[in-house]
Order: C-alpha cells, then structure tokens, then sequence
C-alpha cells in the first residue's frame, strides 16, 4: 500500500519541477502576462512529454491517469507558471479518450502530445456561469455565443461543452462561422476568449462530459494547493529575513501563529487533492462528490492562505516588486473557474444524493 | 496511488467481518465524552474478548498479557475502520491504555511492565494522569508539586488539576519536582502511584458539561516507594514527552470525524422546520457541505500519515497538525449538530452514565467536552506554537526568566 505518489511519479514531479524553476523567472512571469501566454515554455514542457501525460501510448503519451496530471497541476501552480496544461494536457485529451471515436483520437491526440494542437475549452454549460451561455447545436453545426472560455491563448480548437452534458463540441478555431474575443482575466496568465458561432461546423464527442469537468476540477484544486503552498513557503521564508523591533518577525508569536494556521490548513488537502485525482481514474463511485468537494475546499482553503501569506510581506506582498500579486491572482481566478465553490457544492450535493 | 492491501491485511479484514458478525452483539454501547465511569462487567468481558482476538492491546508483547503481533498501523487503522462502521465499542481508551503502557513499553523497567501492564489493558486498573497544575498549564515544566526522598520514599506534597477520571482510578502516572536544585526540565520525575496512598484527596471539579469528569488531587506527605520512579529521577520530562506523542495522535481520530459527520447528515434529514428537512434548505446544506469537505481532507490526510507512518518516514508537519486541526474540526461539527437542534435541543439532562437518554443532550455534552478537547492536552494556541517552530521551522519567542 502507498498512499500519494510512487517513486516513478516522484521522479517525474523532480524533472517537471527542476525544468519549471530553470525556465519560469520573474521576467519570463511579467513577459507571458503581457503576452497573453508563454508559447516557448509550453513547447519545452511538451517535449518534456507533459501534453501526453493522460494520451495513451498508442497514441505516443505515456498512458498515466489523474494522480499524475494533478501532481504535475500542482507543480504548475506551486511555480505560476502560464501553460495551457488544463485545456491541453488535462481535458482535450480526457475528452478525446473518454468520448472520442477511433478516429478521432488517432487524428488529434498525437497532435495534442506534440504541442501542435491546443484547445481552448468553454464548459459554461456545466458550470453555472454568470457569463452568457446560448448555444443552439442544428445537426453538426453550432450557433451561439458563450463567454469565459479557458486557454483561449494560441488555441488551435475549440472544445465547447453543449447544454445538457451529453455531449462536447470540437472545432477547429479557424473554422468558418467561429468569432474568438480574447478577454485579459485578473490572472493574465491564464486569458481568456469570449465565443460566438454562426452555424460553424463542428465534430461531436457523445457521452458523459461531467467526467472531464470532475477530472479538471480536481485539476484546478492541485494547482491552487500548489500556488497556495508556494506562498505559504515563501512567507515563512520571507518572516526569518525581515527584522523589525530587534528580531526576525517569524519569532513573533503572531505571526507564527498565523503560517501555524495557513499550514494547518493546507497540508490535510493534499490528501485530498491525491485522493480525489485516484478516484477519477478507478473510477469510484464517489469521485464526482470528492472531485467537486475538492475544488471547493481548496477554493476556500487557497483564498485564506493568499490572503495571510500576503499580510506576513506587508506591504511588499501588495506591491508587484516580489511578484506575489501572480500567485494570489491565479488562486483568486481559480476559485471562479469551472464552477466557484459554492456550485461545486451543489454538485457535490446532488453526487451524494441530496436534492 | 496503491491502496491494494497485502494478503496479511485482506485477511485481518476477513476475520473482523466474522469476528463481528459472530461477537458484535456483545459489544458494550458505544459512549462519549471521556471515560465517566468505572468500566463494568460486560466493558471488561468485551475487553477480554478483544484481546484473546488481536483486536485490542494488540501489538503489546504476550509476556505482559497482549497479543504479541508486530506493530503495524495498518492494522490498527483497519481494525478501528471496521469498529467505527458496525458502530461497535473499539474497546477500553482510556489514558492507561492508551498513554501509560505504550511508555512503560518505551522506557519502563522489565519488573513494572509485568506488574502494570497486563492488568492496564484488561481495564482491571485504570488510571489518571497527574500533570497540570493551577499555576502550571501549558508551561508544564513550571510544576511544582515536589517529592523529598525519605527512607527509600518519595514524600509528595502539592497540587494537580483537570485529573480526568481521578475519582475511580488506581493508580496515577505523576511529574513532580524531585530535583529542586537542577533546571526547569531536568528536575520533574515521573512517578507511579497507588490513588490509595494515605495523604492523597480527591475533589471533583464540576465542568460546563455537568458530567464529573475532572477532578483536583492534592497530596499531603504521600509516601510512594522509589522504585515507582519510571526511567529515574530528574528524567520526568523525558518520560512525559514519550506519552505526550501518543496522546496527540489519541485526539486527533479521523474515523471519528467520518463517523461524526454521518451522524451529523442523518439529523439533518431527520430535523424539520415548517415541514421541510434542514438538509433539503440551502443554508443548512451548505454549512454541512463544507465541514464535509474539511472532513474528507481530514480522513485522507491520515491514510496519507498512515502510509508514511507504514513506510517508517518520520513524522513532520503532517503529524503536528493533526491535533489542533481534528479537535478545531469535531468541535465545529458538534456546532452545526446544535444548531440543527435549535430551540427544541435546549432540555440538557446530562447523567454520569456512558451515553445520555435524549440525542439533544448527547449532542450538547459533546459539543461541550470538544472544547475541553480544544484545550486539553496542549491548547490550540501550544499547538499553533508547535506547528510553527517544529512543523515550519520558525525561531522561539525569546525566553523571560529562564530558569
């Protein structure tokens, strides 16, 4: 019995973490914001095989599950860096696999696993938003506009999520009748894209869509556990430099108290981000319920641990000069996306039969 | 991710499903809120059942009475799992079994492991734990109930305070001052001693609960041999953080909290307003949502310590955690559970038995007794001072007064 990660998934985490701390810098951090994305970094990470890492070999991925795109999630977050991991490497390929013809999956996953292909996902319809969500499906063409669409940057396709979840729609984002807004979020980097369609032409992958929205809510708890993790280190860090009345401010009791909180808090829910990633893959029939609960817990979790981490930096946490504002923005933006906590638990609450 | 259990452990699970189905109906009713009472006749045959079968005291080595199995947590977690989902009696907790013995296991002589330990786990003798002191809470080693050396006798005169179970125990593991002379941590010793010992009285201290759970002990010249003296003189702090370990890891249960939290969910369906259940009101749903979220984290983080524990990894943050995190969380689970119960809860007939006539009250005495938990065996803001110094690695306050 092994609770969390094997030695393989260890070493993987080392390679993937060591090629994150060589290649995102605070200059490459505020290059990408800028930019809307980080096409370079992406490119390295792939050739790391990070795009394949839920692809099947057949497919030239390397056929593992949820347990490692969450620890690579994790460390994604834990180093902010701006990928388009969630839409490329975690939910076009667990569309693909789990709803995808034959077909389509010898046609798009290599491509995925190369970098060549990246999608840009808009799951409104799954995730009660607050934005638009009109879309009308006539036969194999789609009309409507839908907003909030995730990693809209550089995206070669559209995966759009189709009222009801028994279905996703693929499309090529050059498609004829295909109008993508690009939208700066508070995170920037991570944009976004507003979508309108007008009849555009589009593939069908028939079948349970909620799967892919469990697995990349289970997904964006592992990266804000990362994100949140990195800010609770760095504040305790930062406490044993900076002196004030005399001494390092990590020996007042105030604020040791509050890290003794922040990490009281955090350390329980990388259990949990573990164990709820384990039950998408077997699948149990509690992983909707954990997956939603996940989110949501590290949702509230993130948001109290950015928030008192950026107190013990005082007033350098406020300012961009340490660049924590990136950390704190990619937690703040990632409680709002795929259903914000409070609708998570009322998915958890429907998984657990209570309505 | 490999959670596929050994063929060794398939097989415990097999035989706690026969051992329940064949004895589970001998088991005496599940209670809370400390050890109130004496255990009876149908506690102490349980108990004995409990440990012909492995199933108690069962890593402790068969020549002091146990079952002689290699310790394994898996196997403690799989027994206490199968225990808490048929709603059995997991047996005798208190603070002899579950503090005193694995010391003496740790650092105890041959001669007082086969007199204490044998009678400890089959709840023959039950014990208290002598520590706190009026002036000496979290800064325990500020004791100063002390013992001069006498014609082979420690003669002890002071005072201790929040004795659990001190009006029905035998016996009682001690710190007090036997070293005046040496430092702060280097003069306490940890003794053993009879509850009958002339010079000793006991007075209950009544709670918020109404339960008689605490007690102050008071010593006048009581006369304990020397050989009582576990480890030996001056080496009482040592001692003490040995039990201290095992009583961090005793409050913070997460099977407890599961099954606190499905507790917890059936009220909620159960209790009405206007004829609608609490579970089926946003509000009410959504308060119960997100202490199961915190629940969830809590039951995975322990099979995660478990594995590391399994593996032989030392334990850091993980484990420092847990106590101020689990007592914090049962307390606000037992919150929600009285508020559930609104005005109609509010009739409190608390009694000395095991468990109490009416669910309401029940739910209140717990809810009670977990901020006794908040407190007790290092307070949440000890704790909080543990989690960073230890856990994070953060620097002491400076000292005032060292001495």
């Amino acid at each position: 019995m092994e609770f969390g990660p094997g030695e393989s998934q260890r070493l993987f985490d080392d390679a993937l973490r060591g090629a994150l701390a060589g290649r995102v810098t605070p200059e490459s951090r505020r290059a990408a914001a800028a930019a809307g994305g980080d096409a370079a970094l992406w490119q390295a990470l792939c050739e790391l095989g990070l795009a394949g890492v839920l692809v099947p070999e057949a497919q030239g991925g390397s056929g593992l599950g949820m347990m490692d795109a969450a620890l690579a999630a994790e460390a994604l977050g834990h180093a902010a860096a701006s990928t388009p991991f969630l839409g490329s490497g975690v939910m076009a390929p667990l569309a693909l696999r789990l709803l995808g013809g034959a077909a389509q999956q010898e046609e798009f996953l290599p491509r995925l696993v190369a970098g060549e292909m990246r999608v840009a996902i808009a799951f409104a319809a799954l995730t009660g938003t607050t934005g638009t969500c009109d879309l009308r499906l006539r036969g194999e063409r789609l009309s409507g506009r839908v907003t909030g669409a995730l990693d809209a940057a550089d995206a070669t396709h559209l995966m759009v999520a189709l009222p009801g979840g028994e279905a996703l729609a693929l499309l090529a984002a050059d498609a004829p009748g295909v109008a993508l807004v690009p939208r700066r979020s508070v995170d920037r980097l991570r944009p976004l894209a507003d979508l309108a369609f007008e009849s555009a032409p589009v593939a069908i992958l028939p079948g349970d869509a909620r799967r892919v929205l469990d697995a990349a809510r289970v997904a964006l708890a592992a990266e804000t556990l990362g994100a949140a993790q990195s800010m609770l280190d760095g504040a305790v860090a930062y406490a044993g430099q900076r002196r004030q009345f005399g001494r390092p401010i990590a020996s007042f009791q105030a604020v040791k108290h509050a890290c003794a909180e922040m990490a009281a808090a955090l350390e329980p829910c990388r259990a949990l981000v573990w164990y709820a990633a384990h039950a998408q893959d077997a699948p149990e029939p509690e992983a909707r319920m954990l997956a939603a609960q996940a989110k949501a817990h590290l949702d509230e979790v993130g948001r109290e641990v950015a928030r008192g981490a950026t107190e013990v930096y005082g007033g350098m946490g406020f300012t961009e000069l340490l660049g924590l504002p990136f950390w704190f923005k990619r937690i703040m933006a990632n409680r709002q996306l795929l259903g914000g906590p409070e609708r998570c638990r009322d998915d958890a609450a429907l998984a657990q039969g209570m309505s | 991710m490999d959670l596929t259990l050994s063929d060794r452990h398939r097989a415990l699970q097999a035989g706690l499903r026969d051992f329940i189905a064949r004895h589970g109906h001998r088991s005496p009713p599940v209670g809370g809120g400390g050890g109130r009472v004496r255990p009876d006749r149908r506690v102490l045959d349980w108990q004995a059942l409990l440990i012909e079968h492995g199933l108690a005291a069962r890593a402790v080595p068969r020549q002091y009475g146990g079952y002689g199995a290699d310790p394994d947590v898996l196997d403690a977690a799989i027994i206490t799992e199968a225990f808490n989902r048929a709603g059995l009696s997991p047996g005798i907790q208190g603070q002899g079994i579950r503090m005193l013995v694995p010391t003496l296991l740790e650092v105890g002589t041959e001669a007082q492991r086969r007199r204490w330990i044998g009678p400890t786990i089959r709840g023959e003798t039950i014990w208290c734990q002598g520590y706190s002191e009026p002036e000496s809470g979290s800064d325990l080693a500020s004791l100063r109930t002390h013992a001069r050396v006498e014609d082979g006798h420690f003669v002890i005169n002071g005072q201790k305070i929040w004795t659990s179970s001190a009006h029905y125990a035998d016996m009682m593991f001690l710190l007090c001052r036997t070293e005046p002379e040496a430092p702060k941590h280097e003069g306490i010793s940890y003794i053993l001693l009879s509850m009958d010992t002339p010079g000793i009285e006991v007075r209950p201290l009544p709670t918020m609960t109404g339960h008689a759970t605490f007690n102050e002990v008071f010593f006048t010249e009581a006369r304990v041999p020397v050989e009582n003296v576990v480890l030996g003189r001056g080496k009482g702090w040592q001692v003490a953080n040995v039990t201290l370990k095992h009583e961090r890891m005793l409050l913070g249960d997460a099977s407890k909290l599961m099954h606190r939290v499905h507790r917890l969910r059936a009220l909620l369906e159960r209790v009405e307003v206007d004829g609608v259940a609490l579970i089926r009101r946003p509000q009410w749903r959504e308060r119960f949502l997100r202490l199961q979220g915190e629940a969830l984290a809590m039951k995975y983080h322990q099979m995660r310590l478990l594995g590391e524990a399994a593996k032989g990894e030392e334990p850091g943050l993980g484990v420092l955690i847990v106590k101020y995190v689990g007592t914090v969380l049962a307390w606000k689970l037992t919150a929600l559970a009285v508020d559930a119960l609104g005005d109609a809860g509010l009739p409190y007939e608390p009694h000395d038995d095991v468990g109490e006539d009416d669910e309401a009250t029940g739910w209140y005495a717990d809810h009670m007794y977990d901020l006794g938990l908040i407190i007790g065996g290092g307070s949440s803001n000890i704790q909080k001072n543990i989690i960073a110094e230890r856990g994070l690695g953060m620097p002491r306050e400076p000292r005032v007064g060292t001495s």
